[in-house]
């Protein structure tokens, strides 16, 4: 008997996913609020790394690894980042084999290019909608399983919360159509989530409108741990908006892109300047740094602005056109500017969490039978993300999660029982009940205004234990207004704003954990630091946040980051890695 | 002086069988606001210009960088990326409806998933060996990738079904879109070898010789995808594969 499997979310996780497990013959209900195309996967531009070391530098999956350890700040559990980068060149020619039509060489071989915290050609892309083109490619594959019967969608239902058994295991999800408001029970064997990152508690991010972290906030508010919450990477490079701040891929300054500003009167390249060894490719959580100090204590900002220059006026137009096009299309679209003419002028923004549901090793969350991939889980990047290592780590996470998922359903078989179905589906009918009567006076998406701001401006790059608490403290304030909320829409079809009510009250449970994870870590970590503990605490922070939910607000608790294949060593992106304590890649004894 | 504004004309439909109506919002005007960014000042003020309490407008709206698809709408009469219309360049009042080819969901929101159904039909998929390592693709010619590429960024948007005259209520035409993605497909060395499939989806009822050549979808896509090529190579390979048919029975 096939196991029948459950996937919350349509995007490169969620297709890979199912697309591995109808391979082995296994069911799969694929549950998407968007239609799967439409995820938020393809507005990842840049690409996907893997050392195929097609450039004669010598690069292999072990450079790789350590890059991405480095990178991260050593607070990643190395062995399944190892796995990741060992994997990565066999599924950029899986890909390739699906049909992406990758950039060639002269030769027709796959192209590579330069991205940010490596010295190495390792990232494989096709033009600048690298995201888009790996998601339509699973998009066909998965389709090819739909016809072939083995996998049913559900465009346009959401998850609500998991199914728990008496026994604590996850037996299946409740969903509601977001049309018909039909609200029911779906049991599985497992059940997956890759519903992507929590961008929406941060107001205007680069991420999608589908991100706002609520299904993985509701597995939070029902005993799965989250991990690492606090580390959240801003990007340094996307244009403001009213609406989101969008995105100018790392691809750019791959290209050949320079950071600068006025100084004096005259061009400041102040990324080449203060890091010589990488210059414009150093990670993303150096170059956001960067800006912020010329901009803010500097104040060296564009015409006074919170800006600065991204430059590729100085490259062939043509070559960009071929290579970037998709980000160049951007900039003019929405800013109205050809960037081959004239600098593109932008600033750092939210753009991607590192921290997540906790895994262990098969994706399996601390709840048995319920598995996470993609940006929802915190395995893969440790305390800063490197550019192009997203897209792979959802692939790879996925595939690790599906063969988990089949042994899982073989050995756990269910009973059959839906006494716990009905349970939930009346506590998720009578939360719908209650917002349906909401009469008060505040509105949903002004208070998501004021969250989005308050997370923005206390919880991104630079954090202070004091504003810390006092972000705490309102979000405390605003959980409270959320209950003086008024439903100026009764409606009992497609009603948007009601589903909107429930996503809101899961942004403000996850904000907490986000909030005082941070306020928790005294030192400066990749993405997380703080001024008044400016350096990386080894024998204090090597270890992994753990939050659990509980009634009275998250609880915390720790564990050691397996550092067993690369020693720990300083982080520079001033000098080369060589210069660093310990040489490349090695290993620990 | 009085404060600049700008003025969107929404059509509303409660649901897919009830009367449309329309109803006036008065926003501010900021040079960076779009459709979407004055949607969302709507949903924190639902009130119409007329200062009548209203429900917020309900949209389909996702990545807002024009590459999901998803808020696609009819903003003064032409078809678009509602994300990309900034209100930069727009004057008077805007009228912004949904896409009339597709049934309406909820206001601005309509179904799109016969779009989807057409990709199955046409089976527009690499049917590769597994997804096991077999080692790396096909070598492909830059130039034809640079080519293929253009076809590769079609978001299913629906914008050229929605210009197309032949797509309509006495049609089963299923528009260009298809036809782009069929043609991708066989620009691929290992789609290639199984084409005559997918020519197969588009030799019956609703396939490529319902085109009239009108030529409007080649004008609204916003991906500036040559669909008319496609829609001419495409039938070339369809007018082949019926000839070989025709000699092989």
């Amino acid at each position: 008997m096939p196991g029948h499997h459950i996937i919350i979310g349509g995007g490169l996780a969620g297709l890979t996913t199912a697309m591995k497990l109808a391979e082995e013959g296994e069911h799969v209900d694929l549950f998407s609020i968007v239609p799967v195309k439409r995820s938020h996967s393809v507005c990842a531009q840049g690409g996907i790394n893997g050392a195929v070391n097609t450039k004669g530098e010598g690069d292999s999956p072990m450079i790789h690894f350590d890059d991405s350890i480095y990178g991260g700040d050593f607070l990643a559990h190395q062995p399944p980042v190892l796995g990741m980068c060992e994997a990565a060149p066999s599924i950029i020619y899986l890909f390739d084999r699906m049909g992406v039509m990758f950039n060639r060489t002269p030769e027709g071989l796959l192209d590579f290019r330069r991205f940010g915290g490596t010295k190495h050609h390792r990232t494989a892309f096709a033009g600048a909608t690298t995201g888009q083109q790996l998601l339509y490619a699973l998009d066909e594959q998965v389709r090819r399983y739909e016809a072939a019967g083995l996998v049913r969608k559900f465009e346009g239902w959401e998850m609500l919360g998991v199914v728990p058994d008496e026994a604590g295991d996850c037996r299946g999800v409740v969903a509601i159509d977001t049309r018909s408001l039909e609200l029911r029970a779906f049991p599985g064997d497992t059940v997956m989530i890759a519903t992507g990152g929590p961008g929406l508690i941060f107001g205007r991010s680069t991420q999608s409108l589908v991100n706002t972290g609520s299904a993985a906030s509701a597995c939070y508010q029902q005993g799965a741990t989250y991990a690492n919450g606090e580390f959240i990477q801003v990007h340094p490079t996307a244009v403001p908006g009213e609406d989101k701040n969008r995105l100018i891929s790392e691809s750019i300054r791959g290209e050949g892109g320079r950071v600068w500003t006025y100084k004096e009167g005259k061009p400041w390249y102040f990324l080449e300047e203060m890091y010589p060894a990488y210059g414009n490719l150093v990670p993303r959580d150096i170059a956001t740094r960067a800006i912020h100090k010329v901009v803010f204590e500097m104040k060296l900002g564009v015409d006074g602005q919170p800006l600065v220059f991204l430059d590729v006026s100085h490259l062939d137009p043509v070559l960009l056109r071929q290579r970037v096009e998709g980000v160049l299309e951007i900039y003019e679209k929405f800013v109205g500017q050809d960037p081959t003419k004239v600098p593109m002028k932008i600033f750092p923004a939210m753009h991607y969490s590192m921290g997540g549901l906790w895994v262990d090793y098969s994706q399996q969350t601390n709840i048995p039978g319920l598995f996470a991939a993609g940006e929802c889980e915190f395995q893969y990047h440790g305390a800063n993300r490197l550019g192009a290592n997203s897209l792979l780590s959802c692939v790879y996470g996925g595939d690790v999660g599906a063969k988990a998922m089949t042994a899982f359903a073989k050995s756990h078989k269910s009973d059959g029982s839906t006494r716990a179905h009905d349970l939930e589906v009346t506590r998720h009918r009578e939360d719908f009940d209650r917002i349906f009567k909401m009469d008060g006076k505040e509105n949903a998406f002004a208070i998501w205004r004021e969250l989005g701001e308050l997370m923005t401006e206390n919880v991104t790059v630079v954090r202070y234990n004091d504003k810390l608490k006092a972000t705490d403290a309102k979000l405390l304030e605003l959980k409270d207004r959320w209950g003086k909320i008024g439903l100026n829409d009764k409606g009992k079809w497609a009603n948007q704003e009601a589903l909107f009510v429930r996503h809101l009250w899961n942004m403000l449970e996850l904000a907490r954990p986000i909030t005082l994870g941070a306020l928790n870590r005294n030192e400066s970590r990749g993405a997380h630091y703080k001024p008044e503990f400016p350096e990386r605490d080894d024998e204090n922070f090597m270890k992994t946040t753990l939050a659990t939910w509980s009634s009275d607000g998250p609880r915390f608790g720790w564990e050691p980051v397996d550092v067993s294949l690369i020693k720990p060593r300083a982080r520079r992106y001033d000098v080369d890695k060589s210069a660093t304590a310990a040489k490349p890649a090695e290993k620990a004894a | 002086m009085a404060e600049r504004t700008t003025v969107l004309r929404i059509k509303r439909q409660e649901n897919p069988r009830s009367a449309t109506y329309w109803e006036e919002f008065e926003i501010p005007y900021k040079a960076n606001h779009n459709i979407i960014s004055m949607l969302m000042e709507i949903r924190r003020n639902p009130v119409t210009r007329e200062g009548k309490r209203t429900t917020a407008v309900v949209f389909d709206a996702n990545c807002l960088e024009e590459v999901c698809g998803s808020c696609t709408m009819v903003i003064n009469g032409r078809v678009r990326q509602a994300c990309s219309q900034l209100a930069e360049g727009l004057n008077g009042t805007v009228t912004v409806e949904p896409m009339s080819k597709f049934p309406v969901v909820r206001d601005l929101w309509v179904d799109r998933s016969k779009m989807f159904d057409y990709l199955k039909k046409a089976h527009s998929w690499i049917p590769i060996d597994g997804t096991y390592d077999l080692g790396p693709g096909p070598r492909v010619n830059p130039q034809e990738q640079q080519f293929a590429y253009l076809f590769s960024r079609c978001m299913t948007c629906g914008c050229c079904l929605e210009a197309c005259p032949q797509v309509n209520d006495h049609s089963k035409f299923m528009g260009p879109a298809i036809i782009g993605q069929v043609y991708l497909m066989g620009q691929h060395p290992t789609g290639a070898m199984h084409q005559d499939e997918r020519l197969q989806a588009l030799m019956g009822e609703g396939g490529i010789a319902d085109c009239g050549n009108a030529q409007n979808c080649v004008e609204v896509c916003p991906k500036s995808i040559p669909l008319t090529t496609a829609i001419g190579d495409v039938g070339g390979q369809v007018s082949r594969k019926w000839l070989r048919d025709l000699f092989a029975k």
